[in-house]
């Protein structure tokens, strides 16, 4: 087990350098020029190659491309060509609100999903069932952005439940270390860690995160669902099903202990898929609820041919991918010990 | 073992919770700070207002830097930072007196020598900046609150460059920053302006932070345009960029944000019956469309295939398409804006009038043989994206091929400076706009130049020989300094412009501004400025 851990995270090292180098030219090799968006729409042409120049972005593709993976090698990502900002600051800025909102899904998803799906395979060919694939075919096919606008409509302008937009940490400032710095901690509510104002800590962090949740998560709630419904139905006609129906077991028991635990390799596999898809596949949420995370960094680095930035959120995506994958796969031996590497 | 471990790290977390819940309410009670909260039109990726010319750096560029000499309502240059000027008899030496009281950020008071360098490096990268550096002969420190400019021939513009309102405008910034190549980017923001820009708070893409600068004195007299006195009654404004307008809108009516620079037009009439919003244009100038032509390939090559177009174009049909609301447009012959001093409509007559037989009969003259003509459309942004499907339709009708090419802005800013033929990827057409307080003055207005291929805009119309040239007549404008003459001047070259046709007017709307109703003292200006504004 211990080596085919290693065998995989060292198998991850050419994927990366696969993804840098296609990645690299793919952005190089697409339309394009950041010298003529910063230059804006007025400057002269002579403006623009200028700048061009200044930016290193007429010299040879292959120069460039060897000295962003000799920073990389030391792990530096690079500045943005616009804010001339580290990159890995920008995307550090931005990770808490990205992973918070798929955190937050997810849980919500699974909570939601998973008994969901056993109670529409148990109930199989019931009111129930059918209202939940009624539900499960909904969330798959209403637009997320709709559901997002009908739940800020009726939760947050006309209802005053929750905030229409923004996010907020739930990290504080907990107190003053004896060097002046200050002490983060997780509180209720507290002094923003950034800003030094008022408004952060987990009661904000929920009133801002719960309808973004909400509306990113129905997809994934109809996703898994339907999963485990047909997972676990396949497992309830098993011989031993019957078997432990036949020993007196009750049918709790035999739902949860048996069939679920039996079906649960293909559950485990969507969910990981879907913290994967999450992790990149938040760009519309972002944007309608106004969440300053990856996704929205991700397209607005794309719009304006922010090249390091690019490059690195698609290897620190990548990265996760393979993290997600792998971790998914050592679950399978814990689900099932059948499987082993 | 474990629960014990367990019961100690609740133990501390209880406890921290306990204490955050009380350390922010005393903290939230005691904070009374007011914040003016503005989604802007875009985001603030560039701190350097000279190395960009993009608006929403050049707003940015307005909160914190100042200027020497800053345009009032009327369109005339006032001091700003100048106690005065003096202009020697021969109008060739200009004397300019800082007045007191200027501070840098950092604290360090502001010197001639600041100014000095500042102009010089403002005048690398603005057209309007070339022209007067052309005319300049020195300029020289008298002492630390006064320098001298000496022209080499007259030019009736050195006020009104260095009062520029709009990109790039000659913002003051300190000598060690000022002295930096104007390609690259300064490093840090250092103004003397209203505002403290917070580098810590910045987050790109999501959020910008300006402090109220306390050792800012502002002028005595009432603020106009950029002009007068800058009063902060804020003590901080936050840009909060929101990428969706609806959202946007959302924000506004639930009071999260206070100011909405530029909502979507389709999206005002949901907010004009609330009373807690105002819908206002505080941009008298409006904005302008151009059609821009590539006068090197053909057939635009030839002049009277861009009469052409201006034959084809009705101004009505692109305005109802892309503003809708007749209230935030009308249409408009001037190149120099609607209500401004250089209006005149001479020459326009084709523009006025659509005249498709006209402009069918005109392209063929112009040498067009039904070679498909390419036409960039940048989709991302849907006011250009309106108005390329309007020509697109429009040259059908006059009989053109037309291969409309979607493209997003970024790549279309890249595929524009290309000089190639249609055969081997070049382009016929694309869209631009341009705000009134850019295109008002044949200087500043870069579409106009007949510069050719080495000084004109991308598109590059060619017309430079002789006075009654576009570059000639724009030349005798910034050799005048009388009002009635340059007026006189601006009108020829409109009329030539119309010969020459460097681009077609598509029209002129007026981008109406969403605020809290709460919100007193937001100025009316080409620019969105945030001093003066009352949080009520």
């Amino acid at each position: 087990m211990f080596g085919y851990v290693i065998r995989r995270i060292l198998a991850t090292i050419p994927v990366m350098g696969v993804v840098a180098i296609f990645v690299f030219l793919l952005l190089h090799l697409t339309p394009g020029d950041p010298a003529a968006v910063i230059a804006g729409d007025y400057a002269s042409p002579a403006d623009v190659e200028r700048i061009r120049e200044t930016l290193g972005l007429n010299r040879p593709l292959h120069i460039q491309f060897f000295t962003w993976a000799g920073q990389l090698f030391q792990g530096d990502l690079g500045v943005s060509i616009f804010s001339k900002q580290p990159v890995i600051k920008l995307i550090g800025q931005r990770i808490e609100p990205t992973l918070a909102l798929a955190t937050t899904t997810i849980i919500f998803a699974v909570l939601l999903a998973v008994p969901l799906g056993v109670l529409a395979a148990w109930k199989s060919g019931t009111w129930i069932d059918r209202s939940v694939m009624v539900f499960a075919v909904l969330g798959f096919s209403v637009p997320i952005f709709i559901i997002a606008y009908s739940m800020i409509w009726t939760l947050s302008i006309h209802l005053h439940w929750f905030p229409v937009q923004g996010y907020k940490s739930f990290l504080i400032q907990t107190g003053t270390g004896i060097d002046g710095a200050a002490i983060i901690g997780i509180g209720f509510e507290g002094i923003c860690r950034d800003s030094g104002r008022a408004g952060c800590g987990l009661v904000p962090f929920f009133r801002h995160i719960a309808l973004p949740s909400i509306a990113l998560g129905l997809v994934y709630v109809a996703l898994i669902a339907r999963i485990t419904r047909a997972s676990v139905m396949e497992v309830l006609t098993e011989d031993y099903i019957r078997t432990a129906h036949a020993k007196g077991l009750s049918p709790r028991v035999v739902l949860i202990r048996h069939a679920l635990k039996n079906a649960s390799v293909p559950i485990v596999t969507i969910i990981g898929i879907g913290i994967a898809l999450l992790l990149g596949g938040v760009v519309v949420t972002e944007s309608v609820f106004n969440i300053p995370g990856l996704g929205r960094l991700t397209v607005d680095a794309i719009l304006h041919r922010d090249y390091p930035i690019i490059q690195g959120l698609i290897l620190i995506f990548a990265g996760v991918y393979v993290l997600i994958n792998l971790l998914v796969d050592i679950s399978y031996t814990f689900l099932d010990p059948r499987i082993r590497y | 073992m474990i629960s014990k471990h367990l019961q100690s790290f609740m133990r501390i977390g209880m406890s921290a919770l306990l204490a955050s819940a009380v350390l922010g309410f005393s903290a939230g009670s005691v904070m009374a700070e007011k914040v003016l909260r503005v989604a802007p039109h875009a985001d603030l990726k560039n701190l350097d207002p000279i190395w960009t010319t993009a608006y929403i750096t050049r707003n940015h560029g307005y909160m914190v830097y100042d200027t020497l000499i800053a345009m009032d309502g009327d369109l005339n240059p006032q001091p700003q930072m100048l106690e005065g000027w003096d202009v020697s008899d021969d109008g060739l030496t200009y004397t300019f007196t800082l007045r007191d009281g200027l501070k840098w950020h950092d604290g360090a008071p502001v010197t001639s020598v600041d100014c000095i360098a500042s102009i010089m490096r403002w005048s690398k990268r603005d057209g309007m900046g070339q022209k007067l550096a052309d005319f300049t002969k020195s300029m020289s420190r008298i002492d630390d609150k006064s320098f001298k400019l000496v022209l080499n021939k007259p030019y009736g513009l050195v006020l009104a460059s260095l009062g520029k309102i709009s990109s790039n405008v000659p913002f003051m910034m300190p000598v060690r920053l000022a002295m930096m190549d104007a390609f690259e980017a300064v490093p840090e923001i250092v103004g003397s302006g209203p505002f403290v820009f917070d580098k810590d708070a910045w987050v790109p893409g999501a959020k910008v932070v300006y402090r109220k600068n306390t050792a800012y004195v502002p002028r005595s007299e009432p603020a106009s345009y950029a002009a007068g006195g800058k009063r902060v009654h804020v003590d901080t404004v936050e840009w909060i960029y929101i990428p969706d307008a609806a959202t946007t809108m959302n924000a506004l009516v639930a009071g999260e944000i206070d100011f909405w620079e530029s909502p979507a037009v389709d999206l005002v009439p949901s907010m004009e019956g609330n009373a807690d919003i105002t819908i206002k244009v505080i941009d008298p100038l409006g904005t302008q469309g151009w059609l821009r032509p590539n006068h090197l390939n053909p057939p635009f090559d030839n002049p009277k295939a861009r009469q052409a177009l201006t034959h084809m174009v009705n101004q009505e049909d692109y305005l109802r398409a892309i503003i809708g609301d007749e209230k935030f447009w009308s249409t408009c012959p001037a190149y120099f804006m609607c209500g401004t001093p250089l209006d005149t409509d001479i020459g326009s007559e084709a523009l006025v009038k659509q005249d498709l037989a006209k402009a069918k009969a005109l392209l063929k003259e112009g040498g067009y043989n039904g070679e498909t003509l390419i036409l960039m459309d940048p989709t991302d942004i849907p006011v250009l994206h309106g108005a390329s499907l309007v020509t697109a339709q429009m040259l059908r009708d006059i009989g053109a091929k037309v291969e409309v090419q979607a493209m997003d802005w970024s790549t279309l800013t890249s595929r524009r400076a290309e000089k190639k033929s249609i055969a081997d990827g070049g382009w016929n057409i694309f869209h631009t706009y341009s705000t009134g307080a850019d295109v008002s003055s044949p200087i500043a207005n870069i579409g106009i130049s007949g510069g050719c291929e080495e000084k004109a805009w991308f598109g590059w119309p060619c017309d430079r020989d002789g006075p009654d040239s576009l570059e000639g007549l724009r030349d005798a404008f910034s050799e005048e300094s009388d009002p009635a003459k340059q007026k006189a001047i601006a009108t020829k070259l409109q009329a030539r412009a119309y010969e020459v046709v460097p681009y077609v007017n598509y029209g002129q709307w007026f981008q109406p501004t969403a605020y809290r109703s709460s919100l007193k003292g937001v100025l009316i200006s080409p620019v969105p400025f945030f001093w003066n504004i009352e949080l009520n």
